[in-house]
């Protein structure tokens, strides 16, 4: 088994005007992976997954990804790489609140270039693979909380991504809907082999993941592999 | 958990062997942990002397397994009793980490270390019920569920008091 990591952060360093969020944080990600990101509130946590992912530009370190050395890219470039290679779910889903649920999920292959009526047909196999295929036709704010967390996991790996960010992706819902969100999301990822950088500050949620490190004052605190 | 009343409520259902208690026991709540046969005699004798469940009959073979208890009308009213009756809530694991967090401050141990270490060994107690739970049916998911809150809240209980420490630390060096 390659046990490179195909995400590997060194000595991340990101302040917000005088409040350091990150102080020389290192993590790294291997290929296919669940790890949960755990730590308390305004620990950094967040900040560590919108580095890691691109989102947001650390003020020291170095980000590699499959090898390469992407601390420096451009915002093009960047943003380029996060439509091809990630995929995101938030805490509210973000949701296009005018766009159809099978438009939403159908949003980043149609940003990636590809036509309309092949990029819909996959977003509805994605659908239907998250058991909301029944909402395809309808806008977010006409479904459950729950079904909305669903369409975006859908939206997230509808690209076949080698890596999912998702920031408390349950946060917003209740115990058999984070639940469920849960078992689809690490099904998904362990089917298609894409990693999950996992944000959390529920143990119940970070349980399903492979492994966990602990955010704490900016710094991780444990990144040892999975045995 | 009262295996006594356990016994006696599947009794309600009808007359059981011993070896037929015991597996309908292991099946629905024994899981991780089945009884001895032992436990289901010394049980089911002490149900026998207190009036709550009779022997119906006795199969050939000898053997206390070959008995076929039934429950009495007092037995039913203790399973009822029992049911109605809540749990005392145990919060013996948090006296248990307390203590060795406080002993670790007094003896200049690193307390911070230990909160992690149990962490990690919560987490990985969480992630096996969890696959359990996963591949289970509804009873493995609601008694691996019933574990987990319980996990939960000792976790949160941790991570409070690793947020405490210097407060603590404070404490108890005074």
């Amino acid at each position: 088994m390659n046990t490179a990591p195909l995400l590997e952060a060194t000595g991340l360093s990101k302040a917000y005007g005088p409040t350091a969020a990150l102080s020389g944080a290192d993590f790294a990600l291997r290929a296919g992976e669940v790890v949960a990101v755990m730590g308390p509130s305004g620990s950094g946590k967040s900040t560590l997954l919108h580095c890691l992912a691109g989102i947001v530009r650390p003020d020291a370190g170095t980000l590699a990804y499959d090898g390469r050395d992407i601390t420096a890219l451009s915002d093009t470039a960047r943003s380029a790489l996060r439509r091809t290679d990630f995929g995101f779910v938030f805490q509210f889903g973000q949701l296009v609140p005018e766009l159809s649920c099978v438009e939403n999920v159908a949003l980043p292959l149609r940003l990636n270039g590809e036509k309309r009526k092949a990029a819909e047909a996959r977003a509805l196999e994605w659908l239907a693979r998250l058991e909301v295929d029944d909402t395809a036709a309808k806008r977010p704010g006409e479904i459950s909380g729950g079904q909305g967390q669903r369409v975006a996991v859908a939206r997230a790996l509808v690209s076949s991504p080698r890596v999912i960010f998702a920031d408390e992706p349950t946060g917003a819902l209740d115990s058999l809907n984070g639940e469920r969100v849960m078992r689809l999301l690490t099904d998904a990822s362990r089917d298609t082999g894409a990693a999950v950088v996992l944000v959390t500050h529920e143990a119940r949620v970070a349980a399903w993941s492979d492994r966990e490190v602990v955010v704490r004052d900016g710094s991780v605190r444990s990144s040892e592999w999975a045995a | 958990m009262s295996i006594g009343h356990t016994l006696l409520g599947l009794l309600e259902a009808g007359p059981r062997h011993g070896y037929d208690l015991k597996r309908a026991f292991d099946e629905r709540f024994g899981h991780d942990r089945p009884l001895h046969y032992g436990q289901v005699y010394s049980t089911m004798s002490r149900l026998l002397k207190n009036g709550l469940v009779v022997v119906e009959g006795i199969e050939p073979g000898g053997g206390p397994e070959r008995k076929r208890y039934a429950i009495t009308d007092a037995g039913v009213t203790d399973v009822a009793d029992w049911l109605a009756t809540p749990e005392k809530p145990e919060p013996y694991l948090q006296s248990t980490l307390y203590t060795k967090v406080v002993l670790a401050l007094m003896t200049g141990r690193g307390a911070a270390e230990l909160l992690d270490t149990q962490r990690a060994e919560h987490l990985r107690l969480m992630r096996e019920l969890t696959r359990r739970k996963k591949d289970g049916d509804l009873a493995d998911q609601l008694i691996c569920d019933h574990a987990l809150f319980h996990l939960e809240a000792d976790l949160r209980w941790l991570e409070l008091t690793a947020a405490r420490l210097d407060r603590l630390a404070e404490e108890v060096r005074r």
